[in-house]
């Protein structure tokens, strides 16, 4: 009798390892249009609408849970919030001067500088789940296909850029977020000198970004701002149009920038309470688009 | 072990509420920097309930609709929360443990294993982008965190489930001892068991 038991245990425990290990590979070998992966999309599907349910309500739990915690860090933040805001007081003053400089020159030359969001017709999504783990940083969004939402649009938050549309269903949208394993944006350094490299996440690190590739002379220093490159080379476009904000370089040490070309940005969005994004679902007019995803 | 329709449906609710939550509500509340993960805590808490075999048929389903639903990489959840499940499992048929804080020791354990097995599975799967020594102070912390509602997640799991589980003799035994019955030692045989009776009256 105990044996028997003993060899039902067993047999049970090797056949649902196998269905994860076949799964497991599956998964991994086909590519974004296979069964496995429709059959997941397929329930994406059926469960967004409960998900949306869910977060509604729910979302007062979220609110007091999120009134604590932000209690809890506001003392530091007021600290560090009046350091920036002298800073940024005096940058403001100088920017407002190379503001009427350039609306000049653009005037001059007959270019249309504006970088207007509303070119790239924004669809506002509300943030119906988030992914907990620490190697699929990813949001799933309440605007889909039905709202003109394609795969590789990307998506901005209330500060700068928060990702990049990865799958799409009729009525919602998986935002793979910029600290993500798998998503790398080519990034400028508004250094003056129009640095750019690769941004990559630190896994592990969700705070912060590395800027790699860059050449080992640049002159970047903390506090610079790092925005979408948005290159186009021939028909291929970024899928990020330029300019648009990332996030502030906090830690441009010259030895690691001058030995492995690299510094560290710490994203402008908070990437752990987002509740609403927008995707920008008119990036580029370019047609074939070179991808940094795999 | 025998189940019953109750018990599945019980589980089968259990596990999809505790990722539903998770994903609308738990993911998004910060505590030191991380969020809690609910589902290794339920799979633990019905491995030390039920068994191995159910720990890890449970395992296996909520990894699974954690893969489906969080568009992840199907099968990868699933394997670590088999492994949760059935060692939970085993520890309740082996030791068949009775001190209160064990859901804690346990949550602490089922977390450091689905961190730690993600980070080695992603690993072997291959990671282009650089990856920072605080992951392991990432992990750390969500133990910690999961660590504090582990007692609470198993107590909701044992409300929910123990009306649905069938009757487990030693539970039934030690209940017995600790409700005022006489130890298997100071117990008369059945023989005698009426013979004392009579004499008490």
């Amino acid at each position: 009798m105990h044996d028997k038991q003993v060899r039902r245990r067993r047999a049970v425990l090797a056949l649902i390892v196998a269905v994860s290990l076949i799964l497991l590979s599956s998964y991994f070998g086909e590519s974004e249009s296979g069964p496995l992966h429709s059959v997941q999309r397929g329930v994406v599907e059926v469960l967004s609408p409960i998900q949306q349910g869910a977060s509604t309500v729910l979302s007062p739990l979220r609110d007091v849970a999120g009134f604590f915690s932000s209690t809890f860090h506001a003392k530091t933040e007021v600290a560090q919030l009046r350091s920036a805001n002298e800073k940024l007081l005096a940058e403001n003053a100088q920017l407002q001067q190379y503001r009427i400089t350039n609306k000049q020159l653009s005037q001059l030359i007959n270019l249309d500088t504006a970088i207007g969001i509303n070119s790239y017709r924004p669809v506002s999504a509300n943030v119906i789940e988030s992914d907990p783990s620490l190697w699929y940083d990813q949001i799933e969004v309440d605007a889909g296909s039905d709202q003109g939402v394609h795969t590789g649009q990307p998506a901005i938050g209330e500060n700068g850029l928060v990702g990049l549309v990865t799958d799409v269903t009729s009525g919602d949208a998986i935002v793979t977020l910029i600290t993500d394993h798998t998503l790398e944006v080519t990034a400028e350094v508004q250094d003056g000198n129009g640095n750019f490299g690769v941004l990559q996440p630190s896994v592990g690190n969700p705070s912060e970004l590395v800027l790699s590739d860059l050449p080992n002379q640049a002159n970047i220093t903390d506090g610079q701002m790092v925005v979408t490159a948005g290159f186009r080379s021939g028909k291929l476009d970024s899928y990020y149009p330029p300019d648009i904000p990332i996030g502030i370089v906090s830690n441009a040490n010259e030895v690691t920038l001058s030995s492995s070309g690299t510094v560290q940005v710490s994203p402008l969005v908070n990437l752990r309470h987002l509740s609403v994004v927008q995707i920008l679902t008119k990036p580029q007019a370019g047609t074939t688009r070179a991808s940094t995803v795999p | 072990m025998n189940v019953s329709t109750s018990f599945v449906i019980r589980v089968v609710a259990l596990g999809f509420l505790a990722v539903v939550i998770q994903a609308a509500a738990v993911s998004q509340i910060s505590i030191f920097g991380v969020s809690a993960d609910l589902s290794p805590l339920v799979v633990m808490s019905v491995g030390l309930l039920a068994g191995s075999i159910t720990g890890a048929l449970v395992g296996f389903g909520m990894g699974l609709l954690v893969d489906l639903a969080l568009v992840q990489t199907l099968g990868v959840t699933s394997l670590l929360y088999i492994a949760i499940g059935y060692w939970s499992g085993r520890l309740r048929e082996l030791r068949d443990p009775a001190h209160e804080l064990v859901p804690l020791g346990m949550g602490a354990a089922a977390t450091a294993v689905a961190g730690i097995g993600m980070a080695l599975i992603q690993f072997l799967l291959g990671v282009d982008a650089p990856v920072s020594l605080l992951l392991l102070q990432q992990i750390f912390l969500t133990v910690l965190v999961n660590s504090l509602i582990a007692l609470p997640v198993y107590a909701v799991v044992r409300r929910v489930l123990t009306p649905a589980l069938p009757e487990d003799p030693r539970r039934r035994r030690r209940r017995r001892y600790t409700t005022g019955g006489l130890s298997p030692l100071k117990r008369p045989s059945e023989g005698l068991g009426g013979a004392v009776r009579s004499v008490s009256r």
